[in-house]
């Protein structure tokens, strides 16, 4: 089985994040990049199945700009065998869009499953591996917490409300990874020099499209101040009356 | 907080940096509080090290380590400290005195013998040069060797050894005889842990650097066998200038624990300062904060230089123990001021044990004491000056 995980250039999930002067986009200045969250968790559930032989390769893949060949290396450093960036030339480009153009390389690169995080942490639209699938006319299941690799099928497990769903579903496919699948590793400094050496190939990607356009963003309001409803037991009733009826949270 | 990569560097630099950011603080900065509080040696961190090749970073793969670079093994050094000084003083100890010496100054079979096993880390090494009369002036050393049949009877104490007890190595120089001159011949050795006649003193209890494990060791009737005389026999007397010329490398990465320290202090002391107001403004705005923070940034700019400077010229085999020295004056004195600041800025608050910076200042004074303290740095400096201008 041949593995393509796509992985997307995020801001630190700890970096303050900042509205560039086009009210559209980041502001990149003094935001540190990183592999999003979800992709890490891809691509340890990818290099887990080529430790335990169940894959011969993993290619990690990523549409986004030159800079994204420090992600792309340090995946590299992780385990993955070659990496492939297609150098975003610029342009608004909606998820269909980016969909499209990674279905395409996926599919260039023979990749019997696709694998992706479930979301992206920066743009939060969830919508590009289901894109991508549809475009391949292949199977696709989200979530997954759980994969084991069987004889040209992949078991997989997904939680679902109050429980866990297991579902098989046929190479080739693609599956988009939930908190719980794997633990990222940390890179080794074996792996960063290893890194040095594998293949990662730049080529431009196809010109941007977008039926979907960015209007404008805007920072979440400022929390309200914190309250201190009282002291000691007396206050336990209003706090835990607030966390459920305001707060949500219980 | 970003720290600004200089642009004459190499990937691998960035990337080790990404990585031992990660691996500190997923694994080092939650637990840096508790650790400090119970002096505890964090001997699983260690073996995470281990498994990420952190033990051996500037040591060949052909002899279990990472291959890289000496700039790589600061950086490295460097972000450990950024959120635990200990934890950075410990991986110091171990690679630059404990492992460098068996790996520059051993012979073909010392090296096959133990470099491999410490630089994958498992091993841990220390180094043993102190003594209760010999500090500073450390050719005061009392310990002696005397040749015993095949091999060497040792007897004597050493103080303040890094890592201690957990070492399955420890380098020490011995008294082996005397010199033509009059001078005492000084001579390196290996000692394995267990071996008998090895005995530790109670940890130390510390100002600074609490969990890193600090000993007295006592050699009582100690048997080495001659092939632990590090270099071997045409190597006897030499053992003064080889723990020289270590402490030299060792130098850098006390300059590198203390920029960890002092950028640590500024990574804590900027965002404070943007959220707390007073007099209906952010601190960071006020004029006495605003310039502290501005001069810690300097500092930490300053001694991120110096530091790396004095790593280049040894990884280029270039002349180095000057700038080894400098980097390392400037930076524990500038990790000092930072940390100092941190404080300050952090007000009360930077007083108590939770918000860390408290902590980085009493680990940043070690700094200026141990491998020379700042006085003998000034006395090194001064004295290749004097060679310089050739009088
Ligand atoms: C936490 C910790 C870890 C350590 N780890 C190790 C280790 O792993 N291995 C090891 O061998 N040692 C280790 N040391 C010992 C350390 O290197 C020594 O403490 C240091 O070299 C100073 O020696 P001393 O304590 O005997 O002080 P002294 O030499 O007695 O110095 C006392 C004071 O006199 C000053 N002084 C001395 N000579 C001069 C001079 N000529 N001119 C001007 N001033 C002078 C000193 O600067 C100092 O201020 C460690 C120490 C500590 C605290």
């Amino acid at each position: 089985m041949k593995i393509a995980v796509c992985i997307k250039r995020v801001p630190d999930t700890t970096a303050k994040v900042r509205i560039a002067a086009d009210g559209k986009t980041v502001d990149p200045a003094g935001v540190e990049w990183v592999i999003g969250p979800y992709e890490e968790i891809a691509l340890e559930a990818a290099l887990k199945l080529k430790e335990a032989g169940k894959a011969e390769k993993v290619t990690v893949l990523c549409l986004g700009p030159k800079e994204a060949t420090k992600e792309l290396r340090t995946a590299l450093a992780m385990g993955a065998d070659d990496a492939v960036l297609l150098v975003d030339g610029g342009g608004e480009r909606d998820a269909a869009a980016v969909a499209g153009a990674l279905a395409a390389e996926a599919k260039g690169l023979g990749a019997d499953l696709l694998l992706f995080g479930w979301k992206a942490i920066d743009t939060d639209q969830a919508s590009v591996p289901h894109l991508a699938a549809a475009i391949l006319e292949r199977p696709c299941v989200s979530f997954v917490t759980k994969l084991e690799a069987g004889d040209g099928r992949l078991l997989c497990h997904r939680e679902v409300e109050g429980g866990t769903e297991a579902l098989e579903v046929p190479l080739p496919c693609v599956l988009t990874a939930q908190k719980g699948l794997a633990e990222p590793r940390y890179a080794s400094l074996k792996g960063i020099m290893a890194a040095k050496k594998k293949p990662l190939v730049e080529k431009p990607a196809p010109a941007a499209a977008a039926a979907v356009r960015t209007e404008r963003l805007s920072l979440p309001p400022e929390r309200p101040p914190g309250r201190i409803l009282g002291q000691g037991v007396d206050a336990v009733p209003e706090l835990v009356r607030l966390l459920r009826d305001e707060a949500k949270l219980l | 907080m970003n720290v600004d990569d200089f642009p004459w560097m190499e990937e691998h630099h960035r990337m080790i940096r990404e990585a031992v950011r990660g691996f500190a603080a997923g694994e080092v900065a939650p637990r840096a509080v508790a650790l400090d509080a119970s002096c505890e040696f964090p001997l699983d961190l260690f073996g995470k090290m281990a498994e990420l090749g952190f033990l051996g970073i500037p040591i060949p793969e052909e002899l279990g380590g990472a291959g890289m670079d000496t700039l790589a093994y600061v950086i490295a050094v460097e972000e450990l400290a950024r959120v635990d000084g200990s934890l950075a003083l410990g991986l110091a100890a171990h690679t630059s005195l404990g492992t460098y010496p068996i790996y520059a100054f051993g012979t073909e079979e010392q090296r096959r013998r133990w470099v491999p096993r410490l630089a994958s880390g498992k091993g841990i090494a220390a180094f043993a040069l102190t003594e209760p009369d010999a500090g500073s002036d450390a050719q005061g050393t009392r310990t002696t060797a005397v040749q015993d049949g095949d091999g060497w009877l040792v007897n004597g104490t050493k103080f303040y050894c890094t890592n201690g007890t957990h070492a399955s190595t420890i380098v020490f120089t011995a008294v082996t005889g005397t010199a033509p001159g009059g001078k005492k011949e000084i001579s390196a050795f290996v000692v394995e842990k267990g071996t008998p006649g090895l005995k530790y003193g109670a940890k130390e209890v510390k100002l600074g650097m609490r969990s890193s494990d600090t000993r007295v060791l006592h050699f009582e009737d100690m048997r080495l066998p001659a092939g632990n005389l590090l270099g071997g026999p045409e190597s006897r007397g030499a053992g003064f200038k080889k723990f020289m010329l270590t402490l030299d490398g060792g130098r850098i990465s006390v300059g590198a624990i203390s920029v960890g320290l002092a950028q640590g202090a500024l990574d804590r002391a900027v965002p404070y300062s943007r959220q707390r107001e007073a007099f209906g403004q952010a601190i960071g705005d006020l004029g006495g904060i605003s310039a502290r923070l501005a001069d810690m940034a300097v500092d930490v700019h300053a001694a991120r230089l110096m530091v790396y400077d004095a790593a280049l010229r040894k990884d280029r085999g270039l002349p180095f123990a000057k700038q080894a020295s400098m980097a390392k004056l400037f930076a524990s004195e500038a990790g000092m001021r930072a940390t100092d600041s941190a404080i300050q800025v952090l007000g009360g608050y930077g007083f108590t044990r939770e918000y860390e910076v408290e902590r980085m200042y009493r680990d940043a004074k070690l700094c200026e004491i141990g491998e020379g303290t700042s006085e003998i740095q000034r006395l090194v400096i001064a004295r290749s000056l004097s060679k310089e201008f050739g009088s």
